[in-house]
């Protein structure tokens, strides 16, 4: 924390530089000639008497084609640019463009221009990558009659693409790029309901606890029990067109690695690299506290002004928790009153307003779009009770509960069915009936049921043994461990599980279900569960994971008939013997 | 100029720090120099507020007196030097020789060094071989990892540390492998201990040895740690070493954080803590690493003990959301005589899937770490249920696996301390043991 006196006009939230090596920094208090600044840089080497310079704007992402592919710090610095400045350290007072100014774009200009744009108008394209088609936009905050148009050609992103003449008679030009501050929600025509999943390929949570597209989720649990693990496997395989990573106050390896499998790995739909459809943020645990703050921001924006051109874009932050905590040492560090856990009293506004930029909306240039926000969060000592995971349930629809207890048993995703919940159910239900099958929202209802029923038959167990059960209650046993071995059970690690499409997903769910009815309609007619159980149905369920979809559905047809025939078959002695 | 002005204007003392006024020019960072009646202690400039300089005086302040001491700045942030010529040598949480011999001459490094760019490191691979069965079989320890162990009061992870210093190696013999070994906050005996371990194994002479000690100060505590990350990664990141780093106690090392903390009137976090603490252990942690153009390494393992044997403490807590796995040191199995008492369910290597296999020990050692571990989960899980409803109750399968957990506890987790068990030599044990289960 730098306190300054005496600058001129200053205004909240405006970016400054501060002494010899002009450390990037931002006002953060105003107290009459007192101005409080948080640096984002190491602030080692200042001292008393250093000067300070305003720079008369807000801390801004800078946005145009170019961003695809980055790996940005969290002041938007590209790592590569300041690896080739300052070798493989980063150091302070390092400064980089955010963009490249002189590589050459093709610009193609929309068909047929509109005489009259405002804000947010679509007036041409870049093929950026492969994958991502970079709409150019009107900056939101400009509009007026289009005088000027480029034609299909090579600039860079400060040429002139087009010339507005503003209400007030000015005359604007208009390039390829322009500045959005970070802390400003971009504008949009309207919310909508979302009623799309986000298919992210991860069993547990397309069927059981989804997101929308345009949803919140939230991911808490202690460490080792796999928030990492599966924010990044949801990065690799989700179905969405934008994809923008965001490692806050995280571990330097885990990045390493992400980068790697990015520029390796390649997307399902598109057979691209997936760096070609992503951006990466990584501002590591190690690296300035205060830029932890800003990564989270820079992330949300760059995701909007992607959302704002029509795509679907998904907003990955591993962890909030460590932004939730830089904002609790910024403040501690201003001497502001400290509240809960002494995390500041805005903490929850906070949180609410990050989440709230997530959406389903129609675009100012009357494209949807959507943003999707899913963030882990890092409890002290794995306790849901914290501030930080109990204001992030608030502000979240979705809640994958990780629990240490499964990840011991090494029951991957360790997501604890009993205490997750999505509040989208109802939202995706048509879209479940539409384009898999009707079965879903009551095949997953038997499923949840069975589980509870199984943790409140295991309580009976646990006090008096498994003899304490009924054959039915056995059977019930028997299908939840299904459940969770053949179902819910699915390694990121396993190339062949990793990826389970939703009609994978529900062929397995489906067939587990019929199961479980035959099973417990054998039993209730008087057959001994052994005998049910030595057909081993069960094992030849516990193999389809690791059969693709196509070659699931003969498999199941299959089964199923042996599910008719050999029950049944088990059950017409017995039948003869009544009769 | 600046530095042969000598200011008597110290107004305050309070624990290890100091506040001296009315500077001019005095940078954050710094390194001032204090003389107490004749001795030279030094300090660091830890907060500038207007005209004066807050320094933590890292010999601490006994003795410091407002009218008599006075305060030199130097200019300089603090560094250590560094040259291959540390191998074999004693030095303090400072850097300076304590064996007798002369300090080290060589370049000198800021003992803070730099976050390395995440998109220059290179994902850590490849295996370091401890020829402790328990962590090479089922924890591996990868080269650029930082693998903590936790452990508690009273159990024996000094004698496990120095097993691993004196067993860990390289698969590949020609590559050069070093050892930064720092004790913080540890006893005499403790220390004398460490000495006497590393000479037996004539160890030292590929060992860099960073003594601090519980009756060196506060600050000093602070410092060694980034004292001996300075020295290894000159090693790995200049001479191609492959190093490993071990610290211990981390606990310590918190401990003097908090102390300081409390000095400086910060208001404290969790359990006393401060808020930073996860943000300062990082700068320590996320020293390990690969990084791409060089061809050493640098592996940490540091150790802490967990109060109360608390793995939700802030110490171990914290600690395990920065490294890349944990191995959990149990008290009930070291008081059933297991050594070393490793809990594999709570451990974890993190990194282990990158750094096994084929190319790095055994192609089947993946899936023999699998095996091992679902069947202890199983057979812990049967052995709990018989303790509440008796044995009796379990079925002979289930009773199978309860044996399995025996066998495995006394024949491949226990080990001699003295025993260097290759990585072949463990894999064979853990297909031995699985053979329970047939
Ligand atoms: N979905 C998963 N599939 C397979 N292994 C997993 C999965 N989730 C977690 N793991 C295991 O748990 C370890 C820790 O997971 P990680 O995501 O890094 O935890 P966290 O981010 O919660 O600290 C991983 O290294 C891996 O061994
Ligand atoms: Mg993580």
């Amino acid at each position: 924390m730098v306190v300054a006196e005496d600058i001129p006009n200053p205004m909240m939230g405006e970016v400054v530089l501060v002494g010899e090596k002009n450390l990037i920094g931002e006002v953060n208090r105003i107290s009459g000639n007192r101005v409080f600044i948080q640096v984002y840089e190491d602030t080692g080497g200042l001292k008393y008497g250093d000067r300070v310079v305003a720079l008369g704007r807000l801390l801004s992402a800078e946005l145009g084609p170019g961003l695809l592919g980055q790996v940005y710090d969290g002041l938007q610095r590209p790592l590569e640019e300041i690896a080739k400045q300052a070798d493989s350290f980063v150091k302070a007072g390092i400064r980089t463009r955010r963009l490249d100014h002189e590589k050459k774009w093709r610009f193609i200009p929309v068909d047929n221009p509109p005489r009259k744009v405002v804000g947010g108008e679509i007036i041409g394209k870049v093929e950026e990558t492969m994958v991502v088609t970079h709409m150019i936009l009107i900056p939101p905050n400009i509009s007026g009659e289009l005088v000027y148009l480029a034609d299909e050609g090579d600039y860079t992103i400060v040429d002139q693409v087009a010339k507005i003449k503003d209400p007030q008679g000015r005359m604007l030009g208009v390039t390829m790029v322009h500045e959005w501050p970070v802390k400003t929600p971009r504008p949009f025509r309207e919310k909508l309901d979302p009623e799309e999943p986000l298919i992210t390929g991860v069993r547990i949570i397309d069927f059981m606890f989804p997101v929308a597209k345009g949803g919140t989720a939230a991911i808490p649990g202690p460490f080792g029990s796999g928030k990492t693990m599966t924010l990044q496997q949801i990065s690799k395989q989700v179905d969405a067109d934008v994809v923008i990573y965001t490692g806050c106050g995280e571990r330097g390896n885990e990045m390493a690695d992400l980068l790697e499998k990015f520029r390796s790995l390649t997307d399902l739909k598109s057979g691209r690299p997936l760096m070609e459809r992503s951006i990466i943020i990584a501002n590591t645990s190690n690296m300035p506290v205060a830029a932890r703050e800003s990564s989270i921001f820079l992330g949300v924006t760059l995701a909007e002004y992607f959302r704002d051109m029509g795509y679907n874009v998904v907003l990955i932050a591993d962890s909030i928790s460590r932004w939730a905590e830089a904002l609790r040492e910024l403040s501690s560090r201003m001497e502001e009153l400290p509240g809960e856990e002494g995390f500041p009293a805005y903490l929850a506004s906070r949180l609410q307003g990050f989440y709230s930029r997530a959406g389903k909306v129609t675009t100012l240039n009357g494209k949807t779009g959507s943003l999707t926000i899913m963030s882990a969060v890092s409890p002290p000592g794995g306790d849901f009770g914290e501030p930080v995971t109990q204001k992030t349930l608030q502000a979240v629809k979705v809640f994958w509960a990780l629990d240490s207890e499964l990840a011991y048993r090494r029951h991957f995703p360790a997501i604890n069915w009993l205490q997750s919940y999505s509040l989208y159910i109802e939202n995706i239900a048509f879209w479940w009936e539409l384009n898999v099958s009707e079965g879903w929202r009551s095949i997953r209802e038997n499923m949840l049921g069975i589980l509870r029923e199984e943790d409140e038959l295991m309580q009976i167990v646990r006090l008096m043994g498994m003899g304490a059960l009924s054959d039915r209650e056995r059977a019930i046993l028997e299908t939840s461990r299904l459940i969770r071995e053949a179902f819910l059970k699915q390694s990121a690690l396993d190339f062949k599980d990793a990826y389970s499409d939703v009609r994978k997903t529900f062929a397995i769910a489906e067939i587990i279900d019929y199961y479980r009815q035959y099973l417990l309609e054998a039993v209730s007619n008087g057959i001994p569960l052994e005998k049910a159980l030595g057909l081993n149905i069960g094992e030849e369920i516990l193999r389809l994971k690791h059969l693709s979809s196509d070659e699931l559905a003969g498999e199941t047809t299959r089964l199923k008939e042996r599910i008719i025939s050999e029950l049944s078959e088990l059950q017409r002695p017995v039948e003869a013997q009544h009769g | 100029m600046a530095k042969s002005v000598r200011y008597r204007s110290i107004v305050s003392v309070n624990g290890p720090l100091i506040i001296v006024d009315n500077v001019q020019g005095v940078k954050l960072n710094e390194i001032a120099e204090i003389d107490v009646d004749g001795e030279t202690r030094i300090g660091q400039v830890i907060g500038i507020e207007g005209r004066a300089a807050v320094i933590q005086v890292l010999q601490g302040t006994t003795g410091v007196s407002i009218g008599r001491s006075y305060v030199r700045f130097t200019g300089d942030t603090l560094k250590v030097p560094v040259s291959e010529e540390v191998f074999g040598r004693i030095l303090n949480g400072l850097g300076n020789a304590i064996d007798g011999g002369p300090n080290v001459i060589g370049e000198k490094f800021d003992v803070n060094g730099y976050p390395i760019n995440p998109v220059t490191r290179l994902p850590p691979r490849d295996f370091i071989q401890t020829g402790i069965s328990a962590i090479d079989g089922l924890m591996s320890l990868i080269r650029g990892q930082k693998l903590p162990v936790f452990s508690g009061y009273g159990l024996p992870h000094n004698m496990m540390v120095s097993q691993v210093i004196r067993q860990a190696k390289l698969l590949r013999r020609q590559e050069p492998f070093a050892i930064v070994f720092a004790t913080l906050g540890v006893s005499s005996e403790e220390a004398s201990f460490f000495r006497m371990e590393l000479e037996r194994a004539r160890a030292l002479d590929r060992t860099v040895f960073i003594l601090n000690l519980q009756s060196d100060s506060t600050v000093e505590r602070i410092i060694a740690p980034r004292v001996a990350l300075t020295i290894a990664e000159y090693l790995a990141f200049e001479k191609d070493y492959h190093v490993l780093v071990v610290m211990s106690d981390m606990s310590n090392y918190c401990e003097a954080l908090r102390e300081l903390s409390l000095a400086r009137g910060e208001i404290p976090g969790r359990r006393g803590y401060p808020g930073y603490m996860y943000t300062d252990l990082a700068t320590i942690y996320e020293r390990a690493g690969l990084v791409s153009g060089r061809n050493g390494s640098l592996t940490q393992m540091p150790v802490l003990s967990m109060p109360d044997d608390d793995i939700t403490h802030p110490i171990p807590d914290l600690t395990g959301y920065i490294t890349e796995g944990q191995i959990v040191l149990n008290r009930n199995l070291h008081l059933a005589g297991v050594y070393p008492p490793v809990n594999v369910l709570a451990s974890l290597s993190r990194l282990m899937k990158d750094g096994v296999g084929e190319r790095y020990t055994r192609k089947d050692h993946f899936e023999i770490y699998t095996r091992l571990l679902s069947a202890y989960a199983e057979g812990s899980r049967n052995k709990e249920l018989s303790a509440i409803l008796g044995e009796e109750t379990l079925t002979s399968e289930e009773r199978k696996y309860v044996r399995f957990t025996e066998v495995f506890e006394k024949r491949f987790i226990k080990q001699g301390a003295y025993e260097e068990r290759s990585i072949d030599e463990t894999l064979n044990l853990g297909l031995e043991v699985l053979s329970v289960l047939k």
